[in-house]
């Protein structure tokens, strides 16, 4: 009896341990798979959280906010070294000052100006806003330059700054009479600096001064110096309140104050008047004008607040004409100062009521309008890593601020829309993610890349659906099971070659030979059919007894050579066909002849190619749309005297079209999405042409180019995970219209 | 009955598109059957070793030059295209030329392997038995004929008796290069690798502040030996240098000049068009041995593609380990666990949509977040001593599998799935009534019963996974790798290192390699190869799935 007692115990403890043990399956189970759909979920997530930051606006913080001291002179120019621990401010009375841009502390101060001369100007003469020119106020000019020295001393980074006079300490007399100057701006190359002042009476003199560097200390010494009254007038007789010269040293802008302009170029080493022009509304004042970075934008602000953003633009007759590209509205105040990012496109602008605008040219973006402060910002500094800027206030305080503005460059419009780039005649879709040069413009618009996919895609559909779709309807309703059986395995190894042998064959293979046999390839659209058709009517006109040797439903099968002979005859032919009708050269012809450009590697290639692996993917779905009619439905018409091909179009189809469609749909998500095959098979240039002998660039493909190169956490970086976005979003929406339209067809067939 | 109205009647059955559907089929089956045949003969010929002629040439120029070369290919091009290129045919009278590709070698003393001769331009073609074709360790082929064999800078050989001396010196010379291989790869790049672990051993003792004198002391000693280590296999290999060095020899190429090279560079010689067929059989297989098992030479442009089989491989079995646990499991909640309604229906949807978004994109999503998060993540936390250089936060072995294993998981998931729904109810209910639990079931009738279908999404997903390139090239896929993932130093399986690929060697050597024409039959061999595995392994689980839909029409009856 015990043993039984024992037995039932142990029974009863195997049961709950089995009973636990599927419990812990179950949620085991439970917990894995829900986590692996998790898991895919989260793709679609992670791309979006690398995405968002783009568009995210911009934040800035007050980090500190301190008097200045009250016995200083006016602030006439202020700059901050790279990471912005230092600032240098030059004062009206020719001094200097670094300070430490935490709590305004000096650490350094020299006086520029021991014979005591008074800087009436100051512009600034290089790109990163560290050399100033002083305009003085009694004829002369003095040419600075700041410099900070960095040592590591305890491992504590370390920064000495001090000044270098690029053009000697004394300051070159510029104006003899001595008038003072009240606007200059100027620039030091390797081998001469220009100068252009404004004399107080409105005169403007050209200083050029010829460097010679010497060949071994590096040393650069004045050869000669020479001023120049150049002849200008500007609007009427009015006084230029602003100037500006490019780095290049070619262009002179002379703005007055009412918005009245003149440009200079320089010609044959003359300056020359290029145009005379207005820059703001009639009634508008302009109140401050910079360079945007790279020193073709001119920024112009108004006494209402508005920036203007002008550049020069090649016209019809090859001459260059500024041209207002764009504004931006500020609030109603006029604009005390801009300063411009050193690194990018994009500037900070000071107004009299306070207000500080954060903008950016090419998106067209205001990234932030606030006021900080109750006087006016009379002078702005952004540090040359943009992360933050010191802001001088007519109420002599000092404002320290940093600023997390990691991506302005992108906005909806300058992903989407045409934007007008610098040294661009008109607003284009381009894009060009990099270049060797610092101040480049990066042109970040999605439309061609998408146009290339479309484009791409669009090719290889048209390769793809008459062939898929005609071959799987063949393959369901006509063909003999036999044979059926050795087409569809075929098919599907079709659909699993890989894209890269693919790509490979269409970019070394078929992309030489069709443009070697351009004319064969024609003649085979226009041949083919006649040649399918010919058989088929000759098939049809023989003895009854020789038809029957081949039953119906093997028709592939006896085209093969009537399409393998019109395939030789074609290409055989194309030499001939070359030399009667097109001077033996029929891609040359077409470039020369037609004016249409003829790429090796060009949507024809990729069509064909892609096309061919596309196939696949439409037949298998089309072919079961068709297979899975329900026989009754087609017995039933042909019981009725239809022809079968009468069945298949009246019948058939019309009930298989949505899976049909389906099929397409699929095969078009793949082609959008395809990597390798437009890799290897086009140039990739993003071009927006539907040109079929052009290439171009898909979105996938430049992913794969420019993936690997971008900058983690970079605006490009974003850029091309916002593409990849584009592409898993565009994808599954397809595939999922796809897969539901499948679904119902499923369910009205099991009805049926 | 007239014709034309035969032709009417024809016309309104129908019939026409009819045929017209059957040529698309038919024109895509040979699509497909011509493009694989198209692989296979361009790449079998690889190893083919076609015959050398000496031609006697005209120049555009009426310099009549004596070039060796084999043909590699022939085309039918009209003058027309010749004269717009640049070329003199002005006393050519036919409107349609045939152009000869031929490949030189002499790179080194030509400037390029390969160049174009036109037909009607040759005056004399022979194939002369005596003339040799050398493989080099660089500059490419060599063709002309063997003057003198040298040793020391002594003549040894000359004239006809050189071939044999030559022939035996090479024997010598590669058994002495493998040697060298051996020494150079294996014995000295682990002690550089155990120096490497002994630094990042030092550096991380010093971030810990573990670094005590006795510890850097005992380094030291560990350094030591390895160095004494060194210098005797240093001193081994330079004796074998010497050996190896010895010989020279002296061959006329073309244009009649002599050149003598150190034999050293010598991988292998022979002489096309003394050999019959069956000794050009002999040397097709063993060029497709050296291409199946040798690493590359020359920027991948010659000899084999081991590593990238190898990398293939290590990888696809790598993501086969992430890929089938979780798929299965997935598969198994959705089916048998999961309430089935609209949400398991959704899944269901998407999960099978994912199958169809572009690689690339998980390839975005790999770099992004495996590479960059979790892997640098990853070498923050567990290797601050390789700082600055990532171990983890680059792309290599590990985060190129996970990420193909996500992008085949879709594939994984559908095959169980279905396998699992056509094994009958009756099954599950037979066991249920013997008593077993829902997890028993599973465990011992539903899962062994879809093993098979199991096996086919994992095939399937395998195939799929050795075709993908696109996400690779994001992820962890190089042109050319150091080293193999798998060696001999602890602990063996790198899942941290870069490896080769044979989808990407396909792009890289046909549209990255600075010699493009040289290096195109290799490309259509690796095709071949890449092709045969993928059909291969297709093939396998259609007939797994086959055998799989027999067995269930068995027990439905």
């Amino acid at each position: 009896m015990k043993s039984a007692a024992d037995s039932l115990a142990a029974t009863d403890a195997r049961r709950r341990l089995r009973t636990l043990k599927d419990l812990v399956i179950r949620h085991g189970v439970t917990v894995g798979g829900i986590g692996v759909i998790v898991a895919i979920v989260l793709i679609f997530f992670y791309l979006l959280l690398v995405v968002l930051p783009l568009f995210e606006p911009a934040e800035m913080h007050l980090a500190t906010d301190y008097a200045l001291p009250t016995d200083d002179a006016r602030t006439v120019h202020l700059s901050t070294e790279e990471q912005a621990e230092i600032a240098a401010r030059y004062l009206a009375n020719g001094e200097l000052v670094f300070f430490r841009t935490a709590d305004g502390e000096p650490v350094a101060r020299e006086n520029l100006l021991p014979g005591g001369a008074r800087v009436s100007a100051a512009g600034i003469s290089d790109l990163a806003g560290d050399g100033v020119v002083l305009g003085l106020n009694d004829g002369r000019i003095l040419p600075t330059r700041v410099e900070y020295a960095i040592s590591y001393p305890d491992n504590q980074r370390h920064l000495e700054p001090g000044i270098v006079y690029p053009l000697g300490s004394d300051p070159i007399v510029v104006d003899a009479q001595g008038r003072a100057i009240i606007a200059v701006s100027g620039r030091i190359n390797d081998n001469a600096a220009r100068f252009v002042s404004v004399l107080e009476d409105g005169d403007v003199v050209l200083t050029e001064v010829a460097l010679e560097t010497h060949f071994l200390s590096g040393e650069t010494t004045i050869a000669e110096a020479t001023n120049q009254s150049l002849d200008v007038r500007v609007g009427r007789n009015e006084l230029p309140a602003f100037v500006l010269m490019d780095p290049l040293q070619e262009w002179i802008y002379l703005v007055a104050e009412s918005g009245d302009a003149a440009v200079l170029r320089r010609e044959a080493g003359e300056f020359v008047i290029n145009e005379r022009l207005r820059l703001v509304e009639n009634g508008r004042r302009v109140t401050a004008l910079r360079f945007l970075t790279g020193g073709i934008s001119l920024l112009v602000g108004t006494d209402r607040g508005r920036i203007l953003q002008w550049f020069p633009v090649r016209d019809d007759n090859n001459d260059y004409r500024l041209q207002q590209i764009r504004s931006f509205e500020g609030p109603d105040s006029p604009v005390t100062d801009i300063a411009s990012e050193h690194r990018r496109k994009g500037f900070l602008v000071g107004h009299a009521n306070g207000v500080l605008g954060v903008h950016y040219t090419t998106s067209e973006r205001t990234l932030i309008e606030r006021k900080i402060a109750d006087a006016p910002l009379a002078r702005i500094a952004i540090s040359p890593r943009a992360n933050s800027f010191l802001v001088a206030t007519a109420d002599n305080r000092m404002q320290l601020w940093s600023i997390d503005n990691d991506h302005p460059e992108i906005s909806w419009s300058a992903l989407w829309g045409k934007v007008w780039y610098e040294s661009y005649p008109e607003p284009e879709y381009i894009w060009q993610s990099s270049s060797a040069s610092s101040d480049f413009e990066p042109k970040f618009s999605l439309a061609p890349l998408s146009f290339g996919t479309l484009k791409a895609a669009f090719y290889a559909m048209l390769v793809a659906m008459p062939l898929a779709i005609m071959g799987a309807i063949f393959t369901a309703y006509f063909m003999t099971p036999s044979l059926r059986t050795m087409v569809k395995p075929t098919v599907e190894i079709m659909e699993a070659l890989p894209t890269v042998i693919l790509g490979f064959l269409a970019g070394l293979w078929l992309a030489p030979l069709m443009e070697q046999s351009l004319a064969a390839i024609f003649l085979l659209l226009l041949l083919l059919p006649i040649g399918i058709l010919a058989t088929g009517f000759a098939w049809s006109r023989l003895p009854s007894s020789v038809r029957h040797i081949v039953p119906a439903g093997w028709e592939p099968v006896l085209l093969v050579l009537p399409i393998l002979l019109v395939g030789w005859l074609c290409f055989a032919m194309n030499g001939w066909v070359e030399n009667t009708f097109f001077n033996g050269n029929l891609p040359q012809w077409i470039s020369n002849e037609l004016g249409i450009g003829y790429d090796q590697r060009n949507a024809l290639v990729v069509g064909v190619a892609m096309g061919f692996a596309v196939i696949p993917n439409i037949f298998s779905i089309a072919e079961d749309a068709v297979f899975g009619v329900p026989r009754h439905l087609s017995d039933g018409s042909l019981a009725l005297g239809a022809t079968p091909w009468q069945t298949l179009v009246r019948v058939v189809l019309p009930t298989a079209s949505p899976g049909i469609f389906s099929g397409v749909m699929i095969g078009f998500g793949r082609a959008v999405g395809e990597t390798m095959i437009v890799l290897m098979a086009t140039g990739n240039t993003p071009i927006m042409d539907m040109n079929i002998f052009e290439g171009m660039r898909t979105l996938s493909a430049n992913i794969a180019v420019e993936m690997g190169e971008s900058e983690l956490g970079s605006s490009h970086y974003r850029v091309l995970f916002l593409a990849a976005l584009v592409l898993f979003l565009f994808t599954f929406l397809f595939n999922t219209a796809a897969e539901v339209i499948r679904q119902r067809l499923r369910r009205k067939y099991s009805a049926i | 009955m007239s014709n034309e109205k035969t032709l009417k009647t024809w016309w309104k059955s129908g019939s026409p598109w009819v045929w017209l559907n059957a040529a698309a089929v038919t024109l895509s089956m040979i699509a497909v059957i011509g493009l694989l045949a198209l692989i296979a003969v361009r790449g079998l010929a690889h190893f083919w070793a076609p015959d050398v002629y000496e031609f006697r040439y005209e120049e555009a120029d009426g310099e009549i030059v004596t070039l060796y070369g084999s043909i590699r290919d022939t085309e039918q091009v009209t003058a027309a295209r010749l004269r717009q290129a640049g070329m003199q045919l002005d006393d050519v009278e036919s409107e349609f030329v045939d152009r000869h590709l031929i490949k030189m070698g002499n790179r080194d003393q030509l400037g390029s392997d390969f160049r174009f001769i036109v037909e009607p331009r040759i005056i004399e073609r022979s194939t002369p038995t005596d003339i040799v074709m050398v493989e080099r360790t660089e500059w490419g082929d060599q063709t002309g004929f063997l003057r003198e064999v040298l040793e020391n800078s002594e003549v040894i050989a000359r004239g006809a008796e050189a071939w044999p001396e030559f022939e035996q010196r090479i024997a010598r010379v590669v058994e002495l290069r493998e040697k060298i291989n051996e020494l150079e790869s294996d014995e000295i790049g682990a002690i550089n690798y155990t120096l490497e672990q002994l630094r990042l051993e030092e550096r991380h003792l010093e971030l810990e502040g573990e670094l005590t004198d006795a510890r850097l002391a005992e380094l030291e000693s560990r350094r030591a030996e390895l160095d004494e280590r060194y210098q005797l296999l240093l001193q081994d290999l330079n004796a074998l240098y010497e050996k190896i060095n010895r010989d020279s020899y002296v061959m006329e190429v073309q244009g009649g000049i002599d050149v003598e090279l150190p034999l050293a560079r010598v991988v292998r010689a022979y002489q096309p068009n003394a050999m019959g067929f069956f000794g050009k059989l002999g040397f097709w297989f063993e060029k497709l041995w050296e291409f199946v098992s040798e690493e590359p030479r020359e920027a991948n442009t010659e000899g084999g593609v081991f590593p990238a089989i190898f990398g293939t491989v290590v990888m696809v079995m790598l993501m086969s380990v992430f890929v089938t646990p979780f798929g299965v499991i997935a598969a198994v909640y959705l089916k048998e666990y999961a309430r089935q309604g609209a949400v398991t229906r959704i899944i269901r949807i998407a999960v099978n949509n994912l199958a169809g978004v572009p690689s690339i994109v998980y390839g975005v999503f790999g770099l992004g977040f495996f590479v960059y998060f979790l892997g640098g993540n990853i070498d923050q936390l567990f290797y601050p001593e390789a700082s600055p250089s990532p171990v983890f936060g680059t792309p290599g072995l590990l985060w190129s599998s996970l990420t193909l294993a996500l992008l085949t998981l879709p594939v994984v998931i559908v095959a169980t799935e279905e396998g699992l729904s056509r094994i009958p109810r009756s099954l599950r209910e037979g066991s249920y009534a013997l008593g077993a639990t829902k997890a028993e079931t599973l465990w011992r009738t539903v899962l062994p019963m879809a093993s098979p279908a199991m096996m086919t999404g994992l095939i399937l997903a395998v195939a799929r996974a050795a075709g993908e390139v696109a996400p690779l090239m994001l992820v962890g896929v190089v042109k050319l790798a150091p080293s193999l993932p798998i060696d001999g130093n602890a602990p063996f399986v790198h899942l941290d290192r870069k490896f080769m690929h044979l989808g990407f060697h396909i792009y890289d050597v046909g549209f990255q390699s600075p010699n493009v024409e040289a290096a195109r039959p290799l490309v259509y061999a690796t095709a071949l190869l890449l092709v045969a595995i993928i059909i291969i392994l297709n093939l396998a689980a259609v007939r797994i799935r086959n055998r799989l839909r027999e067995k269930y029409r068995a027990l439905e009856n």
